[in-house]
């Protein structure tokens, strides 16, 4: 569905993406991880077209996206820390993308699942951080997008709203969706992800199954794998 | 486009400064008018807070408004929306909101007390002011990423125009008093909108004791329709430039 070739930012000198090539199948659920500041955000970034790459080329369904912003019609986007105007209401915010993108065939399961229904008069400045992380959550499954960039998306929020999230990326995977997960906490995206992409120092350093993953290290747990790669790759220990 | 603005105009209007901001124009205004024995003496009073308070508020208040607004740009821009149209947006609703303040704060004082060629001359060039310090606020916000120093910027050009810039125009026309430099001095005048704005408003008054010395030179060049014209037209391309320039590098930044 998405597919990235070359794909090279430099911030400075430092070199946030350096030669990313890949491709993101559809009906997958990928864990994008690596330690702070191994590119993870800017390449979710570079694909939502809210970073310009310094070189290489990013495919949506075969089109390149560089300049383009039809296809974000088919992104459902969650940012890390999502902020808000904050003089509006959750009400106000919600009816306000749904009217500037204007779509039909909305899915309200998350925003009914998280009662925010009942919350709709509050203003977004008075809302607690895993309250926040709600609205960003809703909104990002409200459109019925094809491709779904979770950027840290179960930090802040409670156990019980956790589950719901789960529950709902697990369904929307299985509706043959691309979903895209970065996160640091590996034990939550154990059930969750068939894929992993693991990055360092703003190269891919690799993309497979979690299948072969566990065959590889021996481990079952995604988080021992991961902790074993990391330790024979000296360099991140240091990050 | 038109709904973005709207959503824009809403955000402005909810946080109460610009109302603020309305209201304290339309005090200052009243006072002005009923403190002076005649009109026309208010309108000379109110020319210098059109010139030199509203770029300054006109200024922070734009850019401290970008800079809050940065989260909403993000959220914008990921949605299925141009870049283009977010900027302009946000362009055109900071304006409407803010020129509105200003009609409601000198244009309708001017209307009740002093309703002439020159009070209509006084409004339009607030707004063109509001206008192109608008469009520097978007400059200066869209160049610079920390807040602090986008403001700092602000504050600086702001100070650059309205006051070092005369100072400045003053050196060097005594430096080169031997020579004839009016034709450079109106040149000169065309790179600060304040002292344009300025220099077009005075000469229409009969108050050309009140002008600065860089007024003083040009008052045979720009007084006539010409004048005024070109005075126009680089008041237009102030407004136009700055705007248009933000939107090119809005367009290119990393969110």
């Amino acid at each position: 569905m998405i597919t990235i070739e070359q794909l090279t930012k430099t911030f400075g000198k430092l070199k946030a993406l350096d030669q990313v090539t890949t491709q993101l199948p559809k009906s997958t659920c990928l864990a994008l991880i690596g330690p702070n500041g191994s590119g993870k955000t800017t390449l979710a970034k570079s694909i939502l077209g809210m970073v310009h790459p310094d070189s290489g080329q990013i495919l949506f369904k075969g089109q390149n996206i560089i300049g383009q912003d039809h296809y974000k019609a088919q992104i459902g986007y969650m940012p890390q820390i999502g902020r808000y105007p904050e003089n509006m209401t959750i009400g106000q915010i919600l009816d306000m993308i749904k009217d500037i993108r204007g779509q039909k065939n909305l899915d309200e399961d998350l925003s009914k699942a998280f009662a925010l229904h009942k919350i709709l008069n509050k203003t977004m400045r008075s809302l607690s951080g895993g309250t926040t992380q709600k609205v960003s959550a809703a909104l990002a499954f409200l459109f019925n997008p094809e491709v779904l960039i979770l950027d840290e998306p179960t930090a802040g929020l409670d156990p019980i709203a956790q589950s719901i999230l789960k529950e709902k990326i697990l369904l929307e995977k299985n509706k043959g969706k691309l979903i895209v997960i970065t996160s640091h906490i590996l034990s939550e995206l154990d059930d969750l992800v068939s894929g992993v992409l693991y990055m360092q120092d703003g190269k891919l350093l690799f993309n497979t199954s979690i299948d072969a993953l566990r065959r590889q290290t021996g481990h079952h747990r995604l988080s021992s794998a991961i902790a074993q790669i990391m330790q024979s790759n000296p360099s991140s220990q240091t990050t | 486009m038109k709904k973005i603005i709207k959503y824009i105009i809403a955000d402005i209007l909810r946080s109460k400064i610009v109302i603020g901001y309305a209201l304290l124009l339309l005090i200052i205004s009243l006072t002005v008018f009923n403190l002076q024995a005649s009109p026309s003496k208010g309108l000379l009073s109110l020319i210098s807070i059109v010139l030199i308070t509203l770029p300054l508020i006109t200024l922070m208040y734009a850019t401290i408004y970008m800079y809050n607004s940065a989260e909403f740009m993000e959220l914008l821009v990921s949605q299925p929306v141009k870049r283009k149209t977010i900027w302009i947006s946000f362009c055109i609703g900071i304006s409407c909101a803010l020129c509105l303040a200003f009609l409601v704060g000198v244009g309708l004082p001017v209307l009740l007390y002093s309703s002439n060629i020159i009070g209509l001359l006084l409004v339009i060039t607030g707004l063109s002011q509001t206008l192109i310090f608008i469009g520097i606020a978007l400059l200066a916000a869209v160049y610079s990423r920390d807040k602090a120093r986008g403001i700092g910027i602000g504050i600086l050009i702001w100070l650059y125009f309205s006051l070092i810039f005369d100072g400045f125009v003053l050196f060097l026309l005594f430096q080169f008093q031997d020579y004839p430099v009016d034709k450079f001095a109106l040149v000169l005048s065309g790179l600060n909108p304040i002292d344009l704005s300025r220099i077009l408003l005075l000469l229409k008054m009969d108050a050309s004791a009140l002008m600065g010395y860089t007024g003083a030179v040009f008052r045979e060049t720009l007084d006539g329709p010409v004048g005024i014209t070109l005075g126009s037209l680089v008041l237009a391309a102030w407004i136009l430039i700055p705007v248009w320039l933000s939107l090119r590098k809005f367009g290119k930044k990393d969110l």
